[in-house]
Protein backbone atom coordinates (compact mmCIF):
# COMPACT_ATOMS: atom_id res chain seq x y z
CA UNK A 1 0.00 0.00 0.00
CA UNK A 2 1.48 3.42 -0.99
CA UNK A 3 1.90 5.51 2.06
CA UNK A 4 0.45 8.98 1.94
CA UNK A 5 1.43 11.67 -0.02
CA UNK A 6 3.81 14.56 1.42
CA UNK A 7 2.42 16.60 -0.97
CA UNK A 8 -0.23 16.41 -3.80
CA UNK A 9 -1.52 18.69 -6.62
CA UNK A 10 -3.65 18.09 -9.13
CA UNK A 11 -3.79 20.04 -12.64
CA UNK A 12 -6.84 20.19 -14.58
CA UNK A 13 -5.91 19.86 -18.70
CA UNK A 14 -8.48 20.83 -21.11
CA UNK A 15 -8.34 19.00 -24.94
CA UNK A 16 -6.99 21.62 -27.83
CA UNK A 17 -5.86 24.25 -25.10
CA UNK A 18 -3.22 25.30 -26.69
CA UNK A 19 -3.09 29.20 -25.75
CA UNK A 20 -2.71 27.68 -22.03
CA UNK A 21 -0.80 24.22 -22.52
CA UNK A 22 2.23 23.86 -20.19
CA UNK A 23 0.86 26.01 -17.83
CA UNK A 24 0.38 23.20 -15.28
CA UNK A 25 3.89 21.12 -16.25
CA UNK A 26 5.46 25.12 -15.09
CA UNK A 27 3.64 25.12 -11.87
CA UNK A 28 4.63 21.59 -11.01
CA UNK A 29 8.16 22.22 -12.43
CA UNK A 30 8.20 25.26 -10.12
CA UNK A 31 6.62 23.60 -7.09
CA UNK A 32 9.71 20.43 -6.84
CA UNK A 33 11.73 23.65 -6.87
CA UNK A 34 10.16 25.60 -4.46
CA UNK A 35 10.42 22.39 -1.99
CA UNK A 36 13.92 21.82 -2.75
CA UNK A 37 13.77 18.95 -5.11
CA UNK A 38 17.62 17.85 -6.61
CA UNK A 39 17.24 20.02 -9.82
CA UNK A 40 18.22 17.19 -12.56
CA UNK A 41 15.19 15.59 -10.95
CA UNK A 42 13.03 18.85 -11.50
CA UNK A 43 14.41 18.75 -14.99
CA UNK A 44 13.08 15.37 -15.36
CA UNK A 45 9.70 15.45 -14.23
CA UNK A 46 9.03 18.67 -15.90
CA UNK A 47 9.96 17.71 -19.16
CA UNK A 48 8.29 14.37 -18.79
CA UNK A 49 4.62 16.35 -17.72
CA UNK A 50 5.26 18.95 -20.41
CA UNK A 51 5.34 16.16 -22.97
CA UNK A 52 1.83 14.05 -21.61
CA UNK A 53 0.87 17.63 -21.15
CA UNK A 54 0.87 18.72 -24.36
CA UNK A 55 -0.43 14.87 -25.84
CA UNK A 56 -3.79 15.61 -23.33
CA UNK A 57 -3.69 19.12 -25.26
CA UNK A 58 -2.79 17.45 -28.82
CA UNK A 59 -5.48 14.71 -28.54
CA UNK A 60 -7.41 14.29 -25.78
CA UNK A 61 -10.79 15.56 -24.76
CA UNK A 62 -9.77 16.63 -20.99
CA UNK A 63 -7.29 15.15 -18.72
CA UNK A 64 -5.99 15.43 -15.15
CA UNK A 65 -2.53 15.07 -13.95
CA UNK A 66 -1.52 14.22 -10.20
CA UNK A 67 1.87 15.31 -8.81
CA UNK A 68 2.55 13.69 -5.51
CA UNK A 69 5.47 13.81 -3.80
CA UNK A 70 6.73 10.76 -1.34
CA UNK A 71 9.38 10.29 1.00
CA UNK A 72 11.58 8.30 -1.44
CA UNK A 73 9.78 9.15 -4.74
CA UNK A 74 7.64 11.09 -7.33
CA UNK A 75 4.54 10.15 -9.01
CA UNK A 76 2.82 11.77 -11.48
CA UNK A 77 -0.23 10.60 -13.54
CA UNK A 78 -1.76 11.83 -16.50
CA UNK A 79 -5.36 10.15 -17.27
CA UNK A 80 -6.94 11.46 -20.39
CA UNK A 81 -10.59 11.13 -22.35
CA UNK A 82 -10.38 10.72 -25.75
CA UNK A 83 -9.63 8.33 -28.70
CA UNK A 84 -6.97 6.19 -26.63
CA UNK A 85 -4.06 4.68 -28.41
CA UNK A 86 -4.23 2.01 -31.17
CA UNK A 87 -0.99 0.55 -30.96
CA UNK A 88 0.67 1.54 -27.69
CA UNK A 89 4.16 -0.23 -28.83
CA UNK A 90 4.14 1.80 -32.31
CA UNK A 91 3.32 5.10 -30.23
CA UNK A 92 6.65 4.22 -28.28
CA UNK A 93 8.61 3.97 -31.17
CA UNK A 94 10.78 7.57 -31.62
CA UNK A 95 9.45 9.05 -34.69
CA UNK A 96 5.85 8.10 -35.14
CA UNK A 97 2.99 10.22 -34.73
CA UNK A 98 -0.24 10.68 -35.81
CA UNK A 99 0.01 14.72 -35.19
CA UNK A 100 -1.97 17.08 -37.51
CA UNK A 101 -0.14 20.20 -39.35
CA UNK A 102 -1.54 22.83 -36.69
CA UNK A 103 0.32 20.65 -33.84
CA UNK A 104 3.56 20.29 -35.92
CA UNK A 105 3.31 23.79 -36.77
CA UNK A 106 3.64 24.74 -32.97
CA UNK A 107 6.94 22.36 -32.84
CA UNK A 108 4.98 19.09 -31.56
CA UNK A 109 3.45 16.20 -32.98
CA UNK A 110 7.52 14.78 -33.95
CA UNK A 111 6.75 11.24 -32.45
CA UNK A 112 9.12 11.86 -29.66
CA UNK A 113 6.65 12.41 -26.52
CA UNK A 114 6.12 9.29 -25.31
CA UNK A 115 10.04 7.87 -25.62
CA UNK A 116 10.92 11.34 -23.95
CA UNK A 117 9.01 10.64 -21.63
CA UNK A 118 10.31 6.83 -20.97
CA UNK A 119 13.69 8.35 -20.85
CA UNK A 120 13.36 10.87 -18.04
CA UNK A 121 11.15 8.19 -15.54
CA UNK A 122 12.37 5.76 -13.68
CA UNK A 123 8.95 3.79 -13.92
CA UNK A 124 7.02 4.73 -16.88
CA UNK A 125 3.55 2.64 -17.25
CA UNK A 126 1.44 3.24 -20.02
CA UNK A 127 -2.29 1.56 -20.68
CA UNK A 128 -5.08 3.02 -22.86
CA UNK A 129 -8.40 2.17 -24.08
CA UNK A 130 -9.27 2.81 -27.56
CA UNK A 131 -12.34 5.23 -27.50
CA UNK A 132 -12.19 5.81 -23.93
CA UNK A 133 -8.59 6.87 -22.90
CA UNK A 134 -5.26 6.61 -21.63
CA UNK A 135 -3.40 6.84 -18.35
CA UNK A 136 -0.06 7.22 -17.59
CA UNK A 137 2.62 6.81 -14.48
CA UNK A 138 5.45 7.95 -14.20
CA UNK A 139 7.79 7.64 -11.14
CA UNK A 140 11.33 8.94 -10.34
CA UNK A 141 12.96 7.93 -7.20
CA UNK A 142 14.20 10.35 -4.96
CA UNK A 143 16.98 8.39 -3.64
CA UNK A 144 19.04 8.15 -7.26
CA UNK A 145 18.24 4.48 -7.62
CA UNK A 146 16.49 3.02 -11.03
CA UNK A 147 15.29 -0.06 -10.16
CA UNK A 148 13.47 -0.77 -7.18
CA UNK A 149 13.50 -4.39 -5.12
CA UNK B 1 30.26 34.91 -24.42
CA UNK B 2 27.82 37.32 -23.25
CA UNK B 3 24.25 38.33 -25.16
CA UNK B 4 25.64 41.73 -25.74
CA UNK B 5 28.35 40.27 -27.98
CA UNK B 6 26.30 37.64 -29.89
CA UNK B 7 23.82 40.34 -30.15
CA UNK B 8 26.30 42.31 -32.35
CA UNK B 9 27.24 39.04 -34.06
CA UNK B 10 23.87 38.50 -35.61
CA UNK B 11 23.28 42.12 -36.00
CA UNK B 12 20.24 41.08 -34.13
CA UNK B 13 18.20 43.49 -31.77
CA UNK B 14 16.78 42.31 -27.85
CA UNK B 15 13.26 41.90 -27.63
CA UNK B 16 13.41 41.86 -23.95
CA UNK B 17 16.54 41.46 -21.67
CA UNK B 18 15.79 40.81 -18.24
CA UNK B 19 19.01 42.20 -17.22
CA UNK B 20 20.77 39.42 -19.18
CA UNK B 21 23.24 41.03 -21.63
CA UNK B 22 25.71 40.21 -20.17
CA UNK B 23 24.99 36.58 -19.06
CA UNK B 24 27.77 34.21 -20.34
CA UNK B 25 26.40 31.68 -22.75
CA UNK B 26 27.95 28.83 -23.54
CA UNK B 27 25.87 26.09 -25.48
CA UNK B 28 23.37 26.69 -28.27
CA UNK B 29 20.39 24.73 -29.52
CA UNK B 30 19.31 25.27 -32.92
CA UNK B 31 15.48 23.44 -33.73
CA UNK B 32 12.23 24.27 -34.53
CA UNK B 33 10.94 20.51 -33.15
CA UNK B 34 10.34 21.54 -29.19
CA UNK B 35 10.34 17.60 -28.39
CA UNK B 36 14.11 17.77 -29.61
CA UNK B 37 14.97 20.76 -27.59
CA UNK B 38 13.42 18.90 -24.27
CA UNK B 39 15.45 15.44 -25.34
CA UNK B 40 18.63 17.46 -25.82
CA UNK B 41 18.08 20.07 -22.72
CA UNK B 42 20.65 17.91 -20.16
CA UNK B 43 23.17 20.44 -19.60
CA UNK B 44 20.89 23.03 -19.95
CA UNK B 45 20.03 24.05 -16.47
CA UNK B 46 22.16 26.69 -15.77
CA UNK B 47 20.00 28.73 -18.30
CA UNK B 48 23.95 29.24 -20.37
CA UNK B 49 22.52 27.93 -23.55
CA UNK B 50 19.82 29.91 -26.13
CA UNK B 51 17.99 28.30 -28.23
CA UNK B 52 17.62 29.24 -32.17
CA UNK B 53 14.37 29.01 -33.37
CA UNK B 54 12.12 29.91 -36.51
CA UNK B 55 8.95 29.04 -34.15
CA UNK B 56 7.42 32.01 -32.55
CA UNK B 57 4.56 30.84 -30.56
CA UNK B 58 3.88 30.61 -26.71
CA UNK B 59 5.24 26.64 -26.43
CA UNK B 60 8.57 28.03 -27.39
CA UNK B 61 8.59 30.54 -23.85
CA UNK B 62 7.25 27.26 -22.36
CA UNK B 63 9.35 24.98 -23.94
CA UNK B 64 12.46 27.15 -23.06
CA UNK B 65 11.12 27.40 -19.19
CA UNK B 66 10.67 23.57 -18.81
CA UNK B 67 14.25 23.41 -20.27
CA UNK B 68 15.65 25.60 -18.51
CA UNK B 69 17.00 27.34 -21.27
CA UNK B 70 17.87 31.46 -20.39
CA UNK B 71 17.52 33.13 -24.37
CA UNK B 72 16.15 32.86 -27.42
CA UNK B 73 17.43 33.97 -30.80
CA UNK B 74 14.21 34.15 -33.49
CA UNK B 75 15.58 34.08 -36.66
CA UNK B 76 14.77 34.87 -40.22
CA UNK B 77 13.73 38.40 -38.51
CA UNK B 78 10.33 37.03 -36.84
CA UNK B 79 9.01 39.18 -34.33
CA UNK B 80 7.11 37.47 -31.37
CA UNK B 81 3.09 38.05 -30.58
CA UNK B 82 2.49 40.29 -27.69
CA UNK B 83 1.26 37.24 -26.10
CA UNK B 84 4.56 35.21 -26.25
CA UNK B 85 6.38 38.28 -24.54
CA UNK B 86 4.58 38.79 -22.45
CA UNK B 87 4.98 34.57 -21.23
CA UNK B 88 8.98 35.00 -22.01
CA UNK B 89 8.40 38.60 -19.15
CA UNK B 90 6.96 36.38 -16.33
CA UNK B 91 9.78 33.30 -17.59
CA UNK B 92 12.46 35.79 -17.53
CA UNK B 93 13.49 34.57 -20.71
CA UNK B 94 15.56 36.89 -23.01
CA UNK B 95 14.12 37.20 -26.27
CA UNK B 96 16.40 38.29 -29.55
CA UNK B 97 15.36 38.60 -33.19
CA UNK B 98 17.98 38.54 -36.34
CA UNK B 99 17.21 38.41 -39.68
CA UNK B 100 19.68 36.07 -40.44
CA UNK B 101 18.63 32.57 -41.24
CA UNK B 102 19.50 30.01 -38.94
CA UNK B 103 21.53 28.27 -40.81
CA UNK B 104 23.81 31.02 -40.80
CA UNK B 105 23.15 32.07 -37.84
CA UNK B 106 24.27 28.82 -36.22
CA UNK B 107 27.83 28.84 -38.40
CA UNK B 108 28.77 32.20 -36.91
CA UNK B 109 28.02 31.04 -32.69
CA UNK B 110 29.75 27.72 -33.77
CA UNK B 111 32.88 30.05 -35.31
CA UNK B 112 32.87 31.91 -32.30
CA UNK B 113 33.00 29.48 -29.84
CA UNK B 114 29.79 28.69 -28.94
CA UNK B 115 28.82 25.04 -29.15
CA UNK B 116 26.39 22.25 -29.18
CA UNK B 117 25.35 19.36 -26.73
CA UNK B 118 24.35 16.14 -27.12
CA UNK B 119 22.56 14.60 -24.54
CA UNK B 120 24.87 12.88 -21.56
CA UNK B 121 27.96 14.71 -22.88
CA UNK B 122 28.05 17.81 -20.19
CA UNK B 123 29.60 19.92 -22.96
CA UNK B 124 31.74 18.43 -25.08
CA UNK B 125 32.28 20.08 -27.98
CA UNK B 126 33.13 16.97 -29.93
CA UNK B 127 29.59 15.62 -29.11
CA UNK B 128 28.07 18.54 -30.81
CA UNK B 129 24.80 18.33 -32.36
Amino acid sequence: MQPEALLQKEFAIQGGDFVNAGESSCMIRNTLREIGVDSDIVRRMAIAAYEAEMNVVMYALHGTMQISVYRDEILLTIADKGPGIQDIEMAMQPGFSTATEEMREMGFGAGMGLPNIKKNADVFNITSRVGNGTKLEIRIFLDGKKTRK
Amino acid sequence: MTLSQIRILLDAEFICEHGMQNSDIKYAKASDLMSDVLAFSEPFSDRNTILITGLTNKQVIRTCEIAGVGAIIFVRGKNPSTETIELAHQCKITLLTTKLKMFETCGILYTNGITGVAPGTHGNPSDAT
